[in-house]
């Protein structure tokens, strides 16, 4: 709530209230926690008549948030326009991590408006942000239902006691495949380089996951510090299966596109997608951990620097983090939901989904996915530039 | 000349004004120039001699020259391929257009400007949409592919999409306009006379055809092969879409470089090589070729 905080934001009610002895942070810090927050939550109904607050924007992955075919709306973002009244703008702007940070960055440097108020951002590109103090500090008051963020996720290294970040989805890095073609799936890296797939393969872009995956495979905790030539080993071993022509493609979410073309028969691909492509392709394909482990990662919802609208996207970011709110999400996008109640409230929502595993993993899975472990600048330069290469770029 | 002349000694002041005036009908020109050509030049050849500074994206001017060795050393490969796609790429276009070309300008009669918007028609539909059109077309699933196995010119067991036919395919498909219009510009201004007159002279059809209508429609050759050459060199789409690791060209390194590593120095030497690269080969083109009008 810096100098940003103008009263004509605020519902009538609530500036005549604030314009008193406290200052708006005074109030939100004194009252604390739930109190200011509904007290917030009934004062936007009172002020039906106050001043439209300035548009939110929001940058997300693509179907990443419930959506109505039907009626071409986002279900649970509407129901928070509704109720707050704060306008909001949803963009599926963001397809790859790198190239959208790079669009930003140099306005972000500039303190210029990047024109979002709430990015989302993968968790080592999170902890980039953070560390270049792209991103604002919560305050905890606007933001009560933080408190319902899983407790595994709560201590990540990179924003332990999440202050400036919160997960959106977690993210499970497996193999897929064609059910037709590999009717006993695939579960390990032998299986998936199998003779009968050569040309068939397709291999995530983000290095994390295809490189964390085959580094599991060697042997190589990647949750823990490792030696650059483990690191190598495992672009070797994906150079020699892009050479071989094993690998078809080094690609994105496009991946689904070519599963269902049948162009691709065996993927490293994302959980979630895999949930989604089955529920439009009456259930063809599978999706598995691999034996020796898959990696997790999370999405991060973040403000940042530049943002003129703080307290509106606390606000969201704290609406989604209701555990109805969230079941709801999770119900549609099928990632791991980082919100704890949600599984219980799912029982209303769907209760197929209760005990879907990739959407509420069980401490057995936990125990089988790790997340890359945080990487210095010259050794994210040094990776990337081996696994560009690998890909043929370079 | 003459109006010229006579306003001159009317005042010193009018002929300033005059010979003012071709400099202000120059100045949106060049200000745009200025802006948007050689502004972005100069902060691409400084940023190609920087080195990494602490922080990813940050990058401080070292006047390391080394860049550009180093670059071109690690995707000599990729810059090969690009000059070697765009090459077969130019040569299939021109195999293509110039019938489609010379049938449009003196054979098509009353059906020329039909054809003229049909030849331009794909530009009304994005570039990117029409390369993953290819992609459907080529996929396992295609009429494309299904028409070949079924004429057995492939195996059903082959593929045809993430294969350098197929980026060479898109490259040709996406640029065949670019041929197809100099092209036709050039031919339809051949006087036909000149061609009734070689049969006069007793050449056959074909003699005529070199002897005179090819030789006439040279600088449509040389324009159109430009205009599909340069783009073709450094696209990236095609290979990005419809290509695999190992047909990867010069642009996806510039562009895995730029967004995906960060490294905003080799970038800009691959740029800043490229278009040099193009500049010379061009040169030499339009040497050999001697023709000095351009359409």
């Amino acid at each position: 709530m810096s100098a940003s905080s103008k009263d004509h934001d605020l519902p009538i009610g609530a500036s005549e209230l604030i314009s008193a002895p406290f200052s708006r942070r005074a109030l939100l810090a004194g009252a604390g926690g739930l109190g200011a927050a509904s007290l917030l939550g009934q004062l936007n109904v009172e002020g039906a008549h106050a001043a439209t607050p300035a548009t939110l924007r929001w940058a997300n992955w693509s179907l990443y948030l419930d959506y109505d075919n039907r009626t071409k709306k986002y279900p649970t973002l509407e129901a928070f326009i509704k109720k707050t009244k704060i306008p909001t703008k949803y963009m599926e702007v963001i397809d790859d991590n790198d190239s959208f940070t790079a669009k930003v960055q140099p306005q972000l440097k500039l303190k210029k408006d990047i024109g979002y108020d709430i990015v989302t951002m993968t968790e080592w590109m999170a902890a980039r942000w953070l560390a270049s103090g792209f991103v604002q500090k919560f305050d905890d008051a606007a933001v009560p239902n933080k408190k319902n963020v899983l407790s595994f996720l709560e201590t990540r290294p990179f924003d332990p006691g999440r202050h400036y970040s919160l997960p959106w989805a977690g993210i499970i890095a497996g193999f897929a495949w064609n059910k037709s073609k590999h009717p006993k799936g695939i579960h390990s890296i032998e299986q998936l380089f199998a003779k009968e797939n050569k040309g068939k393969v397709e291999v995530l872009s983000e290095m994390r996951d295809t490189i964390g995956l085959v580094m599991l495979w060697q042997g190589t905790d990647i949750s823990k510090p490792f030696t650059e030539a483990k690191f190598m080993n495992a672009i070797d071993y994906v150079t020699k299966m892009i050479h071989d022509g094993f690998i078809r493609q080094v690609k994105g979410q496009s991946y689904q596109e070519d599963l269902i073309s049948g162009d691709a028969t065996a993927v490293i691909g994302w959980s979630g997608d895999i949930n989604q492509l089955n529920l439009q392709n009456s259930n063809q394909f599978g999706f598995a951990i691999p034996d020796s482990g898959g990696t997790f990662s999370t999405d991060n919802l973040m403000i940042p620097s530049t943002s003129p609208n703080k307290l509106s996207a606390e606000k969201l970011i704290n609406y989604y983090y209701d555990p109805v709110v969230a079941a709801k999400v999770a119900n549609y996008i099928t990632y791991v939901c980082p919100v704890n109640g949600a599984q219980a409230a799912m029982e209303k929502i769907n209760p197929a989904q209760v005990h879907n595993p990739l959407i509420f993993p069980d401490d057995k899975m936990w125990k089988n996915l790790k997340v890359f472990r945080g990487l210095t600048p010259a050794e994210m330069i040094k990776f990337s530039t081996a696994f560009q290469k690998a890909s043929g770029n370079g | 000349m003459a109006f010229l002349s006579a306003v001159s000694h009317k005042s010193d002041e009018s002929e300033k004004k005059r010979s003012f005036l071709p400099y202000l009908l120059l100045l949106p020109g060049l200000v745009w120039l200025f802006f948007f050509f050689l502004m972005p030049i100069l902060t691409l050849v400084s940023t190609s001699t920087k080195t990494p500074g602490l922080g990813i994206g940050e990058f401080d001017q070292t006047y390391r020259f080394a860049n550009y060795w180093d670059a071109i050393v690690n995707s000599r490969g990729q810059f090969f391929r690009s000059f070697e796609y765009a090459s077969i790429a130019t040569i299939m276009a021109l195999i293509i257009a110039y019938p489609l070309a010379y049938a449009i300008a003196f054979r098509s009669g009353r059906w020329k400007n039909v054809l003229l918007v049909l030849v331009v028609a794909p530009f009304f539909t994005s570039f990117i949409l029409r390369t993953i059109a290819w992609k459907q077309i080529l996929g396992g699933q295609g009429i494309g592919f299904k028409f070949l196995t079924w004429l057995h010119i492939i195996s059903p067991q082959s593929h045809l999409t993430a294969s350098a036919f197929a980026v060479v395919a898109g490259l040709t498909y996406n640029f065949l306009p670019f041929m197809t219009l100099p092209l036709y510009s050039s031919l339809e201004r051949i006087d036909p006379r000149t061609m009734e007159a070689s049969g006069d002279l007793y050449a056959n059809a074909f003699t005529t055809f070199r002897k005179v209508t090819l030789p006439l429609s040279m600088p449509g050759v040389v324009a159109g092969t430009l205009l599909t050459f340069i783009p073709a060199a450094g696209d990236y789409v095609n290979a990005e879409i419809l290509g695999n690791p190992q047909t990867k060209m010069i642009g996806n390194v510039i562009n895995a470089r730029y967004l995906q590593i960060v490294d905003y120095p080799t970038a800009a030497a691959l740029s800043f090589t490229l278009m040099v690269a193009i500049l010379i080969m061009v040169t030499l083109y339009i040497r050999k070729s001697g023709t000095e009008e351009l359409v």
